[in-house]
Protein backbone atom coordinates (compact mmCIF):
# COMPACT_ATOMS: atom_id res chain seq x y z
CA UNK A 1 0.00 0.00 0.00
CA UNK A 2 2.35 2.66 1.11
CA UNK A 3 5.67 1.97 -0.20
CA UNK A 4 8.66 4.02 0.57
CA UNK A 5 11.05 3.71 -2.99
CA UNK A 6 12.93 6.63 -2.08
CA UNK A 7 13.91 5.78 1.11
CA UNK A 8 16.95 4.16 0.45
CA UNK A 9 19.94 5.78 -0.37
CA UNK A 10 23.36 7.53 0.37
CA UNK A 11 23.03 10.95 -1.79
CA UNK A 12 23.62 14.13 0.09
CA UNK A 13 20.52 14.75 0.74
CA UNK A 14 19.45 11.37 2.35
CA UNK A 15 22.28 12.77 4.98
CA UNK A 16 20.79 15.97 5.07
CA UNK A 17 19.12 16.58 8.56
CA UNK A 18 15.69 15.82 8.18
CA UNK A 19 14.37 18.92 9.97
CA UNK A 20 16.23 20.99 7.17
CA UNK A 21 15.07 18.91 4.59
CA UNK A 22 11.19 19.55 5.60
CA UNK A 23 11.70 23.63 5.85
CA UNK A 24 13.70 23.75 2.58
CA UNK A 25 10.89 21.85 1.10
CA UNK A 26 8.16 24.23 2.65
CA UNK A 27 10.00 27.00 1.84
CA UNK A 28 10.50 25.65 -2.27
CA UNK A 29 6.88 24.72 -2.19
CA UNK A 30 5.70 28.00 -0.99
CA UNK A 31 8.05 29.97 -3.53
CA UNK A 32 7.56 28.07 -6.49
CA UNK A 33 3.16 27.81 -5.70
CA UNK A 34 3.05 31.56 -5.47
CA UNK A 35 5.58 32.63 -8.22
CA UNK A 36 3.51 33.46 -11.69
CA UNK A 37 6.43 34.56 -14.09
CA UNK A 38 7.53 32.29 -16.87
CA UNK A 39 11.58 33.18 -15.71
CA UNK A 40 10.87 31.92 -12.10
CA UNK A 41 8.52 29.10 -12.82
CA UNK A 42 11.54 27.14 -15.43
CA UNK A 43 13.75 27.96 -12.69
CA UNK A 44 11.73 26.15 -10.41
CA UNK A 45 11.43 23.28 -12.46
CA UNK A 46 15.32 22.78 -13.00
CA UNK A 47 15.49 22.95 -9.56
CA UNK A 48 13.52 20.26 -8.69
CA UNK A 49 15.19 18.17 -11.75
CA UNK A 50 18.73 19.08 -9.52
CA UNK A 51 17.44 17.90 -6.51
CA UNK A 52 16.19 14.75 -7.91
CA UNK A 53 19.36 13.94 -9.50
CA UNK A 54 21.62 15.13 -6.60
CA UNK A 55 19.14 12.55 -4.46
CA UNK A 56 19.58 10.09 -6.82
CA UNK A 57 16.35 8.96 -7.31
CA UNK A 58 14.90 5.57 -9.77
CA UNK A 59 13.74 7.35 -12.64
CA UNK A 60 11.48 5.05 -13.03
CA UNK A 61 9.45 5.66 -10.14
CA UNK A 62 9.53 9.51 -10.35
CA UNK A 63 8.02 9.04 -14.03
CA UNK A 64 5.46 6.98 -12.24
CA UNK A 65 4.65 9.65 -9.86
CA UNK A 66 4.72 12.19 -11.85
CA UNK A 67 2.34 10.46 -14.71
CA UNK A 68 -0.26 10.49 -12.44
CA UNK A 69 0.16 14.22 -12.23
CA UNK A 70 0.29 14.89 -15.95
CA UNK A 71 -3.37 12.61 -15.77
CA UNK A 72 -4.64 15.96 -14.19
CA UNK A 73 -2.82 18.25 -16.33
CA UNK A 74 -4.01 16.92 -19.14
CA UNK A 75 -7.78 17.40 -18.32
CA UNK A 76 -6.57 20.95 -17.70
CA UNK A 77 -4.66 21.30 -20.72
CA UNK A 78 -8.16 20.49 -22.05
CA UNK A 79 -10.55 22.69 -20.11
CA UNK A 80 -8.54 25.62 -19.10
CA UNK A 81 -8.30 27.18 -22.40
CA UNK A 82 -11.29 27.00 -23.19
CA UNK A 83 -12.96 28.06 -20.21
CA UNK A 84 -10.73 30.76 -19.35
CA UNK A 85 -11.70 34.58 -20.90
CA UNK A 86 -9.06 36.99 -21.68
CA UNK A 87 -6.45 38.04 -24.31
CA UNK A 88 -6.80 37.19 -27.92
CA UNK A 89 -8.45 33.78 -29.28
CA UNK A 90 -5.85 31.55 -30.38
CA UNK A 91 -8.06 29.44 -32.17
CA UNK A 92 -11.30 28.09 -32.69
CA UNK A 93 -12.60 24.85 -32.12
CA UNK A 94 -16.51 24.88 -33.56
CA UNK A 95 -18.55 27.51 -31.30
CA UNK A 96 -15.36 26.98 -28.40
CA UNK A 97 -13.07 29.53 -28.23
CA UNK A 98 -9.24 28.78 -27.31
CA UNK A 99 -7.67 32.03 -25.43
CA UNK A 100 -3.96 32.80 -24.49
CA UNK A 101 -4.44 33.34 -20.76
CA UNK A 102 -6.14 30.00 -20.79
CA UNK A 103 -2.96 27.89 -22.52
CA UNK A 104 -0.66 30.16 -20.39
CA UNK A 105 -2.43 29.14 -16.96
CA UNK A 106 -2.51 25.30 -17.73
CA UNK A 107 1.15 25.83 -18.54
CA UNK A 108 1.82 28.07 -15.09
CA UNK A 109 0.05 25.33 -13.29
CA UNK A 110 1.99 22.35 -15.12
CA UNK A 111 5.19 23.72 -14.30
CA UNK A 112 4.12 24.04 -10.71
CA UNK A 113 2.99 21.09 -9.93
CA UNK A 114 6.41 18.93 -11.86
CA UNK A 115 8.49 20.97 -9.84
CA UNK A 116 6.79 21.01 -6.22
CA UNK A 117 5.95 17.03 -6.95
CA UNK A 118 10.17 16.86 -7.99
CA UNK A 119 11.27 19.02 -4.90
CA UNK A 120 8.67 17.00 -2.43
CA UNK A 121 10.25 13.12 -3.61
CA UNK A 122 13.44 14.87 -3.46
CA UNK A 123 13.91 16.10 -0.09
CA UNK A 124 10.44 14.49 1.94
CA UNK A 125 10.16 11.40 0.19
CA UNK A 126 13.97 10.62 0.92
CA UNK A 127 13.20 10.06 5.02
CA UNK A 128 11.10 7.09 6.19
CA UNK A 129 7.59 8.60 7.43
CA UNK A 130 8.49 7.57 10.85
CA UNK A 131 11.57 9.90 11.06
CA UNK A 132 9.24 13.26 9.10
CA UNK A 133 6.82 12.76 11.90
CA UNK A 134 9.88 12.77 14.41
CA UNK A 135 11.50 15.69 12.23
CA UNK A 136 7.97 17.36 12.92
CA UNK A 137 7.48 16.68 16.15
CA UNK A 138 11.07 18.07 16.83
CA UNK A 139 10.09 21.19 14.37
CA UNK A 140 6.87 22.18 17.11
CA UNK A 141 4.22 20.93 15.08
CA UNK A 142 1.25 20.11 17.26
CA UNK A 143 1.89 16.94 18.97
CA UNK A 144 -1.78 15.79 18.06
CA UNK A 145 -0.70 15.91 14.52
CA UNK A 146 2.36 14.14 14.62
CA UNK A 147 0.87 11.33 16.42
CA UNK A 148 -1.96 11.40 14.15
CA UNK A 149 0.18 11.07 11.08
CA UNK A 150 2.44 8.61 12.74
CA UNK A 151 -0.65 6.59 14.49
CA UNK A 152 -2.45 6.70 10.61
CA UNK A 153 1.02 5.70 9.28
CA UNK A 154 1.13 2.69 11.47
CA UNK A 155 -2.25 1.10 11.01
CA UNK A 156 -3.23 1.68 7.69
CA UNK A 157 -1.39 -1.05 7.24
CA UNK A 158 -3.28 -3.14 9.52
CA UNK A 159 -6.56 -1.78 7.68
CA UNK A 160 -5.19 -2.85 4.50
CA UNK A 161 -4.83 -6.22 5.61
CA UNK A 162 -8.66 -6.35 7.01
CA UNK A 163 -9.51 -4.46 3.82
CA UNK A 164 -7.82 -7.48 1.55
CA UNK A 165 -9.30 -10.07 3.99
CA UNK A 166 -12.92 -9.45 3.27
CA UNK A 167 -12.25 -8.86 -0.03
CA UNK A 168 -11.06 -11.85 -0.42
CA UNK A 169 -13.96 -13.73 1.16
CA UNK A 170 -16.41 -12.14 -0.89
CA UNK A 171 -13.87 -13.06 -4.01
CA UNK A 172 -14.10 -16.76 -2.82
CA UNK A 173 -17.90 -16.81 -3.00
CA UNK A 174 -17.81 -15.62 -6.83
CA UNK A 175 -18.44 -12.29 -5.96
CA UNK A 176 -17.67 -10.29 -9.47
CA UNK A 177 -17.73 -6.30 -9.24
CA UNK A 178 -19.86 -5.34 -12.22
CA UNK A 179 -22.58 -2.25 -13.01
CA UNK A 180 -25.09 -3.19 -10.79
CA UNK A 181 -26.77 -2.36 -7.71
CA UNK A 182 -25.51 -5.84 -6.10
CA UNK A 183 -21.87 -4.70 -6.70
CA UNK A 184 -22.90 -1.42 -4.85
CA UNK A 185 -24.39 -2.66 -1.85
CA UNK A 186 -21.05 -5.77 -1.51
CA UNK A 187 -19.19 -2.29 -1.54
CA UNK A 188 -21.08 -0.22 0.59
CA UNK A 189 -21.15 -3.06 3.32
CA UNK A 190 -17.30 -3.71 3.16
CA UNK A 191 -17.17 0.01 3.47
CA UNK A 192 -18.96 -0.29 6.50
CA UNK A 193 -17.54 -3.38 7.71
CA UNK A 194 -14.13 -1.52 7.55
CA UNK A 195 -15.42 1.19 9.32
CA UNK A 196 -16.62 -1.12 12.17
CA UNK A 197 -13.57 -2.75 12.25
CA UNK A 198 -10.98 -0.24 12.96
CA UNK A 199 -13.33 1.29 15.57
CA UNK A 200 -13.15 -1.86 17.64
CA UNK A 201 -9.77 -1.73 16.85
CA UNK A 202 -9.27 1.71 17.68
CA UNK A 203 -11.23 0.59 21.41
CA UNK A 204 -8.30 -1.92 21.95
CA UNK A 205 -5.24 -0.49 20.88
CA UNK A 206 -6.67 2.31 23.27
CA UNK A 207 -7.49 -0.20 26.16
CA UNK A 208 -4.15 -1.78 25.58
CA UNK A 209 -2.26 1.77 25.58
CA UNK A 210 -4.33 2.57 28.92
CA UNK A 211 -2.68 -0.70 30.58
CA UNK A 212 0.74 0.67 29.78
CA UNK A 213 -0.12 3.67 31.96
CA UNK A 214 -1.08 6.23 29.09
CA UNK A 215 -2.44 9.26 30.08
CA UNK A 216 -2.63 11.57 27.00
CA UNK A 217 1.14 12.00 26.68
CA UNK A 218 3.26 10.69 23.41
CA UNK A 219 6.54 10.73 23.49
CA UNK A 220 9.23 10.90 20.44
CA UNK A 221 12.40 9.54 20.86
CA UNK A 222 14.27 10.19 17.97
CA UNK A 223 17.17 12.61 18.45
CA UNK A 224 18.94 14.92 15.08
CA UNK A 225 22.10 16.95 15.17
CA UNK A 226 23.21 19.53 12.73
CA UNK A 227 26.27 19.40 11.54
CA UNK A 228 28.18 21.76 9.38
CA UNK A 229 27.77 19.86 6.38
CA UNK A 230 23.83 20.35 6.96
CA UNK A 231 24.47 23.71 7.39
CA UNK A 232 26.60 23.77 3.83
CA UNK A 233 23.40 21.93 1.84
CA UNK A 234 20.68 23.50 3.22
CA UNK A 235 22.37 27.17 2.83
CA UNK A 236 23.34 26.47 -0.95
CA UNK A 237 19.82 24.86 -1.60
CA UNK A 238 18.33 28.18 -0.12
CA UNK A 239 20.34 30.18 -2.30
CA UNK A 240 18.92 27.99 -5.31
CA UNK A 241 15.74 29.05 -4.26
CA UNK A 242 16.20 32.28 -3.17
CA UNK A 243 17.43 32.93 -7.03
CA UNK A 244 13.97 31.82 -7.93
CA UNK A 245 12.29 34.05 -6.00
CA UNK A 246 14.27 36.91 -7.07
CA UNK A 247 13.39 35.86 -10.42
CA UNK A 248 9.85 36.54 -9.54
CA UNK A 249 9.59 39.47 -7.50
CA UNK A 250 13.26 40.90 -7.77
CA UNK A 251 11.76 43.05 -10.34
CA UNK A 252 15.05 42.54 -12.47
CA UNK A 253 13.34 40.85 -15.27
CA UNK A 254 10.15 42.32 -17.74
CA UNK B 1 -8.29 -4.01 54.00
CA UNK B 2 -8.26 -0.91 52.48
CA UNK B 3 -7.49 1.89 54.75
CA UNK B 4 -3.97 1.49 55.05
CA UNK B 5 -2.23 3.71 52.71
CA UNK B 6 1.45 2.21 51.25
CA UNK B 7 1.49 -0.44 53.17
CA UNK B 8 0.80 -3.77 51.02
CA UNK B 9 0.80 -6.52 53.29
CA UNK B 10 2.88 -8.84 50.86
CA UNK B 11 0.87 -12.55 52.00
CA UNK B 12 -2.13 -11.29 50.62
CA UNK B 13 -3.31 -12.29 47.74
CA UNK B 14 -2.50 -10.09 44.36
CA UNK B 15 -5.48 -11.04 42.88
CA UNK B 16 -8.90 -11.38 44.68
CA UNK B 17 -12.42 -12.08 42.62
CA UNK B 18 -15.09 -12.02 44.68
CA UNK B 19 -18.49 -13.02 42.96
CA UNK B 20 -17.75 -11.22 39.74
CA UNK B 21 -20.93 -10.93 37.24
CA UNK B 22 -20.52 -9.32 33.62
CA UNK B 23 -23.13 -9.38 30.76
CA UNK B 24 -23.85 -7.04 27.92
CA UNK B 25 -27.56 -6.95 27.17
CA UNK B 26 -29.79 -9.01 25.90
CA UNK B 27 -27.30 -11.80 25.83
CA UNK B 28 -26.30 -14.45 28.61
CA UNK B 29 -24.23 -13.22 31.73
CA UNK B 30 -20.68 -13.85 30.35
CA UNK B 31 -18.86 -13.58 33.91
CA UNK B 32 -21.49 -15.05 36.43
CA UNK B 33 -20.12 -15.11 40.40
CA UNK B 34 -16.89 -15.65 39.70
CA UNK B 35 -15.01 -16.32 42.38
CA UNK B 36 -10.72 -16.28 42.30
CA UNK B 37 -7.92 -15.70 43.93
CA UNK B 38 -4.03 -15.74 42.27
CA UNK B 39 -1.24 -15.54 45.39
CA UNK B 40 1.95 -14.78 44.90
CA UNK B 41 3.90 -17.25 42.61
CA UNK B 42 1.01 -18.40 41.14
CA UNK B 43 1.14 -19.30 37.94
CA UNK B 44 -2.44 -20.16 37.06
CA UNK B 45 -3.69 -21.37 32.97
CA UNK B 46 -7.53 -21.11 32.15
CA UNK B 47 -9.16 -22.96 29.47
CA UNK B 48 -12.47 -22.68 28.25
CA UNK B 49 -15.13 -22.61 25.19
CA UNK B 50 -15.71 -19.49 23.27
CA UNK B 51 -17.40 -17.02 24.62
CA UNK B 52 -16.89 -18.36 28.11
CA UNK B 53 -15.69 -15.33 29.76
CA UNK B 54 -11.83 -15.61 29.56
CA UNK B 55 -11.09 -12.32 27.93
CA UNK B 56 -13.73 -10.47 29.82
CA UNK B 57 -11.98 -11.73 33.04
CA UNK B 58 -9.30 -10.43 32.19
CA UNK B 59 -10.91 -6.71 31.29
CA UNK B 60 -12.45 -7.16 34.69
CA UNK B 61 -8.91 -7.67 36.42
CA UNK B 62 -7.74 -4.76 34.36
CA UNK B 63 -10.46 -1.95 35.08
CA UNK B 64 -11.37 -2.15 31.77
CA UNK B 65 -14.52 -3.12 31.65
CA UNK B 66 -16.68 -2.60 35.30
CA UNK B 67 -18.49 -6.03 36.43
CA UNK B 68 -22.25 -5.12 37.23
CA UNK B 69 -21.55 -7.48 40.55
CA UNK B 70 -18.77 -8.41 42.85
CA UNK B 71 -15.68 -6.95 44.08
CA UNK B 72 -11.95 -6.16 42.77
CA UNK B 73 -9.48 -6.66 45.10
CA UNK B 74 -6.14 -5.93 43.38
CA UNK B 75 -2.55 -6.59 45.84
CA UNK B 76 -4.61 -6.45 49.06
CA UNK B 77 -6.83 -3.25 48.14
CA UNK B 78 -10.14 -2.79 46.75
CA UNK B 79 -10.12 -1.33 43.00
CA UNK B 80 -13.23 0.26 41.77
CA UNK B 81 -12.03 3.54 40.65
CA UNK B 82 -9.88 4.69 37.06
CA UNK B 83 -7.35 5.84 40.22
CA UNK B 84 -7.22 2.66 41.93
CA UNK B 85 -6.53 1.15 38.33
CA UNK B 86 -4.02 3.62 37.17
CA UNK B 87 -1.60 2.30 40.07
CA UNK B 88 -2.30 -1.20 39.32
CA UNK B 89 -0.83 -1.01 35.16
CA UNK B 90 2.54 -0.83 36.58
CA UNK B 91 2.32 -3.71 38.60
CA UNK B 92 0.08 -5.71 36.43
CA UNK B 93 0.93 -6.57 32.86
CA UNK B 94 -1.41 -7.23 30.00
CA UNK B 95 -0.70 -8.91 26.74
CA UNK B 96 -3.26 -8.60 24.49
CA UNK B 97 -4.36 -11.49 21.93
CA UNK B 98 -3.69 -9.04 18.99
CA UNK B 99 -0.05 -7.90 18.98
CA UNK B 100 -1.16 -5.05 16.15
CA UNK B 101 -3.18 -3.90 19.21
CA UNK B 102 -0.42 -3.56 21.81
CA UNK B 103 2.21 -1.98 19.35
CA UNK B 104 1.02 1.35 17.81
CA UNK B 105 5.08 3.16 17.93
CA UNK B 106 5.88 3.60 14.75
CA UNK B 107 9.31 1.76 16.02
CA UNK B 108 10.18 -0.72 18.66
CA UNK B 109 12.33 1.11 20.57
CA UNK B 110 9.40 3.52 21.12
CA UNK B 111 6.84 0.96 21.55
CA UNK B 112 9.27 -1.15 24.27
CA UNK B 113 9.49 2.52 26.52
CA UNK B 114 6.44 3.66 26.17
CA UNK B 115 5.49 2.16 29.05
CA UNK B 116 8.45 3.16 31.43
CA UNK B 117 8.18 6.65 30.07
CA UNK B 118 4.82 7.18 31.21
CA UNK B 119 5.67 5.40 34.86
CA UNK B 120 7.62 8.90 34.78
CA UNK B 121 11.25 7.86 33.79
CA UNK B 122 13.61 10.30 32.27
CA UNK B 123 13.92 9.16 28.47
CA UNK B 124 17.37 8.08 28.78
CA UNK B 125 16.38 5.59 31.60
CA UNK B 126 13.20 4.31 30.08
CA UNK B 127 15.95 3.87 26.72
CA UNK B 128 18.04 2.14 29.04
CA UNK B 129 15.11 -0.46 30.17
CA UNK B 130 13.70 -0.31 26.80
CA UNK B 131 17.26 -1.75 25.76
CA UNK B 132 17.69 -3.90 28.64
CA UNK B 133 14.43 -5.69 28.30
CA UNK B 134 14.84 -6.76 24.46
CA UNK B 135 18.53 -7.86 25.36
CA UNK B 136 16.63 -10.16 27.72
CA UNK B 137 14.39 -11.52 24.99
CA UNK B 138 17.28 -11.86 22.57
CA UNK B 139 15.94 -8.96 20.36
CA UNK B 140 19.10 -7.09 20.27
CA UNK B 141 19.52 -4.86 17.15
CA UNK B 142 15.61 -4.56 16.96
CA UNK B 143 15.39 -1.03 18.39
CA UNK B 144 14.49 0.72 15.52
CA UNK B 145 12.86 -1.70 13.57
CA UNK B 146 9.29 -0.58 11.89
CA UNK B 147 6.53 -2.31 14.41
CA UNK B 148 4.40 -3.41 11.08
CA UNK B 149 7.25 -4.75 9.38
CA UNK B 150 7.55 -7.35 12.24
CA UNK B 151 6.61 -10.58 11.51
CA UNK B 152 3.97 -12.27 13.66
CA UNK B 153 6.40 -14.04 15.97
CA UNK B 154 8.33 -11.03 16.66
CA UNK B 155 5.84 -8.69 17.06
CA UNK B 156 4.06 -11.05 20.18
CA UNK B 157 7.78 -11.09 21.85
CA UNK B 158 8.04 -7.31 21.17
CA UNK B 159 4.56 -7.44 22.31
CA UNK B 160 6.10 -9.12 25.56
CA UNK B 161 8.94 -7.09 26.06
CA UNK B 162 6.50 -3.78 25.92
CA UNK B 163 5.03 -5.67 29.05
CA UNK B 164 8.24 -6.68 31.07
CA UNK B 165 9.58 -3.44 30.14
CA UNK B 166 7.33 -1.94 33.34
CA UNK B 167 9.06 -4.52 35.33
CA UNK B 168 5.62 -5.81 36.33
CA UNK B 169 4.87 -8.39 39.44
CA UNK B 170 1.92 -10.52 37.47
CA UNK B 171 1.26 -11.29 34.28
CA UNK B 172 -1.78 -11.32 32.12
CA UNK B 173 -1.12 -13.69 28.85
CA UNK B 174 -4.17 -13.84 26.50
CA UNK B 175 -3.49 -16.57 23.80
CA UNK B 176 0.15 -15.85 23.66
CA UNK B 177 0.98 -18.64 21.68
CA UNK B 178 -1.63 -18.75 18.45
CA UNK B 179 -0.20 -17.91 15.42
CA UNK B 180 3.26 -18.66 16.85
CA UNK B 181 5.30 -21.54 14.91
CA UNK B 182 6.92 -24.27 16.83
CA UNK B 183 10.20 -22.91 17.55
CA UNK B 184 8.83 -18.95 18.82
CA UNK B 185 6.58 -20.68 21.04
CA UNK B 186 9.53 -22.49 22.49
CA UNK B 187 11.33 -19.27 22.82
CA UNK B 188 8.08 -17.64 24.38
CA UNK B 189 7.95 -20.85 26.43
CA UNK B 190 11.97 -20.10 27.80
CA UNK B 191 11.26 -16.53 28.50
CA UNK B 192 8.48 -16.81 30.50
CA UNK B 193 9.96 -19.42 32.66
CA UNK B 194 13.27 -17.50 33.16
CA UNK B 195 11.24 -14.61 34.63
CA UNK B 196 8.57 -16.84 36.67
CA UNK B 197 6.19 -14.41 37.38
CA UNK B 198 3.14 -14.91 38.91
CA UNK B 199 0.70 -15.54 36.24
CA UNK B 200 -2.42 -16.15 34.49
CA UNK B 201 -2.58 -17.93 30.96
CA UNK B 202 -5.63 -18.08 28.52
CA UNK B 203 -4.78 -20.46 25.99
CA UNK B 204 -6.48 -23.40 23.75
CA UNK B 205 -3.07 -25.00 23.47
CA UNK B 206 -3.17 -26.99 26.56
CA UNK B 207 0.44 -28.48 25.76
CA UNK B 208 1.85 -25.03 25.67
CA UNK B 209 0.29 -23.59 28.85
CA UNK B 210 1.28 -26.53 30.81
CA UNK B 211 4.88 -25.84 29.88
CA UNK B 212 4.40 -22.23 31.27
CA UNK B 213 2.11 -22.62 34.57
CA UNK B 214 1.79 -25.01 37.44
CA UNK B 215 -2.20 -25.29 37.35
CA UNK B 216 -4.91 -25.20 34.47
CA UNK B 217 -8.39 -24.21 35.32
CA UNK B 218 -11.64 -24.85 33.33
CA UNK B 219 -13.86 -21.95 32.65
CA UNK B 220 -17.28 -22.60 31.73
CA UNK B 221 -20.59 -20.89 32.50
CA UNK B 222 -18.57 -17.29 33.44
CA UNK B 223 -16.84 -19.42 36.11
CA UNK B 224 -13.60 -20.91 36.82
CA UNK B 225 -13.73 -24.22 37.88
CA UNK B 226 -11.00 -24.62 40.93
CA UNK B 227 -12.13 -27.99 42.09
CA UNK B 228 -10.95 -30.13 39.26
CA UNK B 229 -7.46 -29.88 37.45
CA UNK B 230 -7.49 -30.16 33.31
CA UNK B 231 -4.64 -32.15 32.67
CA UNK B 232 -3.43 -32.22 28.93
CA UNK B 233 -4.69 -35.60 27.11
CA UNK B 234 -1.89 -37.20 24.32
CA UNK B 235 -4.74 -36.75 21.67
CA UNK B 236 -6.92 -34.15 20.66
CA UNK B 237 -8.91 -32.76 23.12
CA UNK B 238 -11.92 -30.53 21.84
CA UNK B 239 -10.84 -27.34 23.16
CA UNK B 240 -8.54 -26.73 20.06
CA UNK B 241 -10.55 -24.43 17.85
CA UNK B 242 -9.27 -20.45 17.76
CA UNK B 243 -11.52 -17.57 19.02
CA UNK B 244 -10.88 -14.36 17.86
CA UNK B 245 -13.02 -11.63 19.05
CA UNK B 246 -14.22 -13.14 22.27
CA UNK B 247 -15.46 -10.23 24.21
Amino acid sequence: MIREPFVNGTSPLHRLDPRLRILTAVLFSFVVALAERFPALWTGLALGLFLTVLARLNPREVFRRLAVVWGFLLLLWLVLPFTIEGGPVLYRLGPLAATREGLLLAARITLKSNAILLGLMALIATMPLTTLGHALDRLRVPPKMVHLLLLTYRYIFVLEQEYQRLSRAARLRNFRPGTNLHTYRTYAYLVGMLFVRASARADRVYRAMRCRGFQGKFYCLQEFSIRRRDWVWSGFLTAGIAATAVLEWGGLWL
Amino acid sequence: MGGLVAVDNSSSPLIRLRGISFGYPGRKQVLDGLDFTLHRGDRVGLIGPNGSGKTTLFHVIMGLVRPTGGTVELFGRPAGTEKDFREVYRRIGFLFQDSDDQLFSPTVLEDVAFGPLNLGLSRADAVAVARKTLADLGLEGFEDRITHRLSGGEKRLVSLATVLAMEPEVLLLDEPSTGLDQETKETLTQVLNRFALSCIVISHEIEFMEGITDVVYQMENGRILTDYYVHAHPHSHPHTCHDHNEE
